[in-house]
């Protein structure tokens, strides 16, 4: 075996694979073998599926041994986020009241990234129910920043961003309903990808905010983030939301640069809270894109702030809704001594649900219940109107967008105690989600401390391509992807 | 500003018991939540129209076909207390 195989892209390791330099099986267990050496410091795992793992890298194997390889992740090493069902592997979404739960089903995501041979690692960790921008709401332990132990890795898919960046998987599955992808790939320094609402299944998702919850990969660069949504993407039975639109050939569209293309940067989001070395990045990266070729235009998004009180409505309300099944009744936790049906019911669920669940479930319940329902979530609706009314307006003049994806490099564990205070660090991500706008964060530079800074990218509804185009073309013009964590 | 009693009738429509320590810190914690969210009542939004989806997605039809589904016992499986094929749930109905 040459090379590490857990330093390689995906596209690296199947061109590993095909040319005979190392074996699925090798791969998965140096996976192992780092995990088992460097995950009681990083925390990116929840649950480790090894035999399983041994086993589907062994088919892996065979298959290219007998030259019928099932295309580029065959035998790839990857790790799921734990909102995420998986047939007979515990799926607890980061929370106790799902600790045992055990799913009867594979989520749509997870089944076809399987079908193309790709070898689950085990499941990662996660804010519980993705509530949360730190992966310290996560009901188990948290998780930290594989570039500086004492940092959060952003959330709420932090488990799958720290396992990506501190090369314990190859790539992982997350998802994002305010920034839950693109916020802890910034943090990470990670390429995330937010895909267009509808583009990827939600079927076997478990639910936090329907209309806004959307699936993506954690990747080390854009041409594996296309491999991964090229694998995913397209329509499913299981759900009548997601989309049936062609999926283009990601990856095979990656080349012929950004000349030609209007990139808009929107005022609003170099604002007040926007931290000096992220802003200094992000316009060094716009000034690169435009000797790249693309013109580079300033434009408005007038409702940006207004997009976040929105989301703080939407959001919670929707997960109000949701988290009603969990009841004690049908799966997962019930808590012993109720009276009666209700006495049950409230036990069960102030027994099994931590301190932000239940502060979103009672905003949510609180902006929908009688009296409220119009000043709230009937306001919250319009305005998100007008978020969407926005992005038209710019992408009717430009291509694309390009900003920072959060206001400052990742912050230390215990920083942001206050919710309100958490909450706004979503400030530049929940307009993609609202709206359902495809988006990527990629790096973009590093702090003088040595963190990663992302540079977000958003694109017309389904114009996948052309964001992965553009990003690949700045990605390509950098040599940040030649830092890696020190991680021993 | 939210009450205290409002806090304990959304905790009864949310089913969750809170101890009376959690219920004073969700009544401030909810407060600052709600003055921030108060923004919105800036922006004038008559005759607007809500948006609930992103995508405009509307009536996905299917055939009506029959396809498998889960057994009876992958459905109960998870079930914290089964009482052969059933949910065993406390008492709901008064004798």
């Amino acid at each position: 075996m040459a090379t590490d195989p857990t330093r390689l892209t995906i596209h690296e390791l199947s061109e590993a694979y095909r040319r005979g330099e190392i074996t699925p099986t090798e791969a998965t267990e140096a996976y192992f073998a780092r995990i088992d050496s460097l995950d009681s410091r990083v925390a990116a795992y929840h649950t480790l599926t090894r035999d399983r793992a041994l086993s589907a890298a062994r088919a892996a194997e065979a298959r290219y041994r007998a030259g019928t390889a099932l295309g580029p992740l065959d035998g790839v090493p990857i790790a799921y986020k734990d909102v995420f069902c998986t047939e007979g592997v515990v799926t607890t979404c980061g929370s106790k009241i799902l600790e045992r739960f055990v799913p009867p089903y594979d989520a749509t995501a997870v089944a076809r990234l399987g079908a193309a041979g790709a070898v689950m690692l085990g499941k990662t960790n996660m804010d519980e129910f993705a509530m949360g921008s730190s992966t310290e709401h996560s009901a188990f332990r948290p998780t930290r920043n594989p570039w500086d132990l004492e940092r959060v890795p952003g959330g709420s898919s932090g488990g799958s961003a720290a396992a990506v960046a501190g090369e314990l998987a190859a790539a992982a599955l997350g998802t994002d309903t305010g920034g839950s992808v693109r916020q802890p790939a910034a943090f990470c320094g990670v390429v995330g990808l937010k895909p267009t609402y509808g583009r990827i299944s939600r079927y076997g998702l478990i639910a936090f905010a329907s209309s806004l919850d959307h699936v993506g990969p954690l990747t080390r660069d854009v041409r594996d983030a296309a491999l991964v949504l090229h694998a995913v993407a397209g329509a499913d039975p299981h759900d009548s939301t997601c989309v049936d639109e062609p999926v283009p050939d990601y990856p095979a569209l990656l080349e012929g640069g950004v000349r030609g293309l209007t990139l808009g940067v929107p005022r609003e989001y170099f604002g007040g809270g926007l931290d000096g070395e992220v802003e200094a990045a992000v316009r060094a990266a716009i000034a690169k894109l435009a000797d790249l070729g693309a013109q580079i235009e300033e434009v408005s998004l007038p409702n940006t702030d207004y997009g976040l009180a929105v989301y703080y409505i939407v959001a919670p309300a929707e997960a109000s809704s949701n988290l009603a099944r969990y009841d004690g009744v049908k799966y997962g936790l019930r808590a012993p001594g109720g009276k009666d049906l209700i006495d049950m019911e409230s036990r069960t669920r102030a027994a099994g649900f931590g301190a932000e669940v239940k502060r979103r479930i009672m905003l949510g319940t609180y902006a929908l219940s009688s009296g409220y329902y119009d000043a709230y979530y009937g306001r919250a609706q319009k305005v998100r109107t007008l978020v969407r009314r926005d992005f038209e307006q710019a992408f009717a003049r430009v291509d694309l967008l390009v900003a920072p994806t959060t206001p400052s490099v990742a912050f230390k564990h215990g920083d942001k105690a206050d919710p309100l205070a958490m909450y706004l660090n979503d400030v530049f991500t929940v307009g993609g989600d609202l709206a359902g706008l495809p988006a990527i964060s990629l790096r973009g530079g590093f702090s003088a401390s040595g963190l990663p800074i992302g540079l977000q990218l958003m694109a017309r509804p389904f114009d996948e391509a052309r964001l992965l185009r553009a990003a690949y073309t700045y990605e390509q013009s950098t040599d940040w992807l030649s830092r890696r964590p020190d991680l021993g | 500003m939210i009450s205290r009693d409002e806090v304990l009738h959304v905790a009864r429509l949310s089913r969750l018991h809170l101890t009376d320590e959690e219920v004073e810190r969700m009544r401030q914690q909810l407060d600052a939540i709600l003055a921030y969210i108060d923004k919105l009542r800036e922006l004038d939004v008559e005759g607007v129209e809500p948006t609930a989806h992103a995508v405009p997605v509307v009536n996905v039809m299917r055939d009506d076909a029959l396809v498998p589904s889960l057994s009876q016992d992958q459905a109960l499986a998870n079930a914290p207390d089964r009482a052969g094929e059933f949910f065993r749930v406390p008492r709901i109905i008064e004798d």
